[in-house]
């Protein structure tokens, strides 16, 4: 694995479970060894390096604190056991409980804090040292969906008050896509894609990363590209720009198989619309409904439509709809990589 | 299938009262989703429902006619448990058929056969049916056991939080999956759970249950256009609804520590209430009303959520799609002011 991580820089570990991304942030914190290769830290070669001297704090989804200990004590233990001195460990807890609105929580105990208060101390906890670098793993993991997403938006704004780089590791991609300056998406110890959100998100490199991303995932299709255009199934043809015919055939090689890809908010519900379906389901999601149209009912092809909220449709509705030409992308089935429309000299 | 009543229904446990009067109609053939957080009493409404749990007041009926006193065998009601409970060493086909071979139901084989291939079909786990229990995926065992519950023909679907245990992806399409099914079954479904996107996106109507009490009843769309009240109003939507504490005066809605003076506040309005909007009805516009800066970005792909600062107050806005906007750029914006809630101070919502 190969990555460099900019100074200030927020960067989030993206994966399901069992990925390696938090192999990745243990090797880097030096809890764990490296087979093979090197961690620099600032151009330091830090492989070798044991965890306390590497000038990382480490933020994990269980708050370890200290029950015995009054928040205030918590915050401060880290710069006490490093021997500084009192006023300055006054000053420092001072400024993060200002920061994370904890003042009125210093003389409680964990015990009595609900969990985004323990996660807001163990977060003060680290920040109190101003370290190099922080890493997180999965901090919110542990909080209700009500907490998260307020966590969520103070991490962040913590971040970009305080300008340190940080490695955070998550498998919730909402989380990433929300925070991130870049992402790395991991699966099966390797890195798929290193982007910025809206890279992994509109332009993803292969199946899994358009897959991964995305709540539903991008739609894939399995097609025939044959004569200009790619066959559907249910009978459906997708008519496919200028710019593609030369880069389709180059890519899949004798092959005529595709995957079309799309959003989706690349679909659009329209009378006179390219493709035809018939309504699945219908999902009311708040702000906006998500229409489930299945394209073939022997194969049960089912892809999804994002409308807005007013769309109602009965269950086996006949519907047809139109791709943004500007938002489809081709995968090859065979590689699993997306296929690039220019082809760069 | 049947219809399901519950009237005034009560249930105490040593030092805790669970439900209190809790009275609702499942009508035939209905998807009707209670809707609460942990502790407010779904399970048991649930269990009481079935007859594994006995009520101190109030009725159950099914079909009009009262339950109370019959076993859970005879009330013939099917569950599906967050755990999927399969026997791990049989075939998912003996999995399937196991509800139905009982002795008390006398079913002949190929009746048997009949169902278990239909169900299999349905669930898309045909090509399972060989495969013993223990070597499935979480999201084909949980096939499995809404499986064996859709074989038998019960007189309702009992559901208890039945996707909480997936990932993220799985639950999305089980989702998909079970409203589908039960729209084309027309099957009466009672479906526990404390995901408010669960509840908007498969109910015909949720009951919202708070420690022990049904708080509303209505369809998705009345939950989420006109909530109760702030917990209602709190529970479903992501992101949140935001909530102002804010008073009337001279005619004008002000929201307290911000610049904002929205129109026309009608006179019913008492003079201090807590004001609801909803993040997609912020909507920024460069000729907007308003104006305030940009806190924070967060992108999400399909929408971003945007904080807004006034004065002292954050205000969180949906916009679709990825946003030209920056950290403390100055934003203007427009409010849905005919999408406003209003609450008084219990809480409670003003008409």
């Amino acid at each position: 694995m190969d990555l460099t991580i900019q100074n200030g820089e927020f960067v989030v570990l993206l994966g399901p479970s069992g990925c390696g991304k938090t192999t990745t942030l243990r090797m880097i914190s030096g809890l764990e060894s490296v087979t093979q290769g090197d961690i620099y830290l600032d151009g330091r070669k830090v492989t070798w390096l044991h965890p306390s001297d590497r000038d990382i704090a480490f933020v994990f989804q269980f708050f370890a604190l200290y029950p015995h200990m009054t928040v205030r004590q918590n915050i401060a233990f880290p710069l006490q056991a490093e021997g500084q001195p009192k006023d300055m460990i006054e000053s420092r807890v001072r400024e993060v409980v200002e920061m994370l609105r904890l003042r009125h929580l210093l003389d409680a105990r964990p015990g009595k804090l609900s969990g985004g208060d323990k996660q807001r101390v163990a977060l003060a906890r680290a920040l109190v040292r101003r370290p190099a670098a922080f890493l997180m793993d999965e901090p919110l993991g542990a909080l209700d969906a009500d907490f998260r997403e307020t966590m969520r938006a103070e991490v962040k704004r913590l971040h970009i008050s305080q300008e340190a780089t940080t490695v955070y590791v998550t498998h919730d991609q909402i989380e990433a896509m929300a925070m991130s300056d870049r992402i790395v998406v991991m699966s099966d110890a390797e890195v798929q894609q290193v982007g910025t959100p809206a890279e992994v998100y509109h332009d993803p490199a292969n199946l899994f990363v358009a897959r991964f991303i995305g709540s539903p995932g991008m739609n894939l299709v399995s097609g025939q590209y044959a004569d200009g255009a790619i066959h559907l199934p249910g009978s459906n043809r997708y008519n496919v720009g200028n710019g593609w015919h030369t880069a389709l055939p180059r890519d899949l090689g004798g092959s005529s198989e595709v995957i079309v890809g799309f959003r989706p908010e690349a679909a659009h519900i329209n009378e006179d619309g390219a493709i035809a379906g018939e309504v699945y389901a219908i999902e009311l999601l708040g702000a906006y409904t998500m229409l489930h149209v299945n394209l073939d009912n022997e194969e049960n092809e089912i892809v999804h439509i994002r409308s807005d909220r007013q769309t109602r449709y009965p269950i086996g509705t006949a519907v047809r709809f139109d791709l943004d030409p500007e938002m489809v992308r081709l995968f090859n089935p065979q590689t699993e990589m997306a296929i690039r429309r220019e082809v760069t000299p | 299938m049947s219809n399901v009543a519950l009237q005034k229904v009560s249930k105490r446990f040593p030092g805790v009262t669970a439900l209190k009067e809790v009275s609702f109609s499942i009508k035939d053939g209905e998807f009707f989703v209670l809707l609460g957080p942990t502790g407010a009493g779904k399970t048991t409404t649930l269990r009481v429902i079935a007859g594994l749990e006995r009520h101190d007041e109030g009725r159950v009926l099914f079909d009009g006619e009262p339950v109370d006193n019959f076993t859970p065998a005879e009330r013939d009601v099917a569950f599906v448990f967050q755990q999927y409970s399969l026997y791990p060493t049989m075939t998912v086909y003996d999995n399937l058929a196991f509800p139905l071979r009982s002795p008390l139901r006398r079913l002949p084989a190929t009746e048997i056969q009949r169902r278990v291939t239909e169900a299999a079909q349905k669930l898309h786990i045909s090509h399972l049916l060989e495969r013993k229990t223990a070597h499935l995926s979480g999201g084909e065992m949980q096939r499995v056991s809404i499986g064996r519950a859709i074989v038998r023909e019960p007189r309702i679907y009992l559901m208890d939080e039945p996707l909480s245990n997936l990932d993220a992806k799985l639950r999305e399409s089980l989702r998909v999956e079970l409203q589908h099914l039960q729209k084309t079954q027309h099957s009466t479904t009672l479906f526990v759970t404390h995901d408010q996107i669960e509840a908007l996106t498969m109910a015909d109507r949720i009951a919202v249950l708070d420690e022990g009490r049904i708080v509303q009843i209505g369809t998705p769309d009345d939950i989420y256009d006109r909530p109760s009240s702030v917990f209602v109003a709190r529970l479903v939507g992501t992101p949140r609804i935001n909530l102002f504490a804010a008073g009337r005066e001279n005619g004008k809605v002000t929201i307290q520590d911000s610049d904002l003076h929205l129109p026309a506040a009608s006179n019913s309005l008492p003079a201090s209430f807590t004001l609801g909007v909803r993040p997609e009805d912020i909507v920024p516009d460069s000729e907007g009303t308003f104006s305030g800066r940009v806190g924070l970005t967060e992108p999400l792909g399909v929408e971003t959520i945007l904080h807004i600062q006034s004065g002292q107050q954050t205000f969180l806005s949906l916009v679709q799609g990825m946003t030209h906007l920056g950290m403390d750029d100055e934003v203007r914006f427009n409010i849905a002011v005919e999408r406003l809630h209003y609450f008084d101070g219990n809480g409670k919502r003003i008409q």
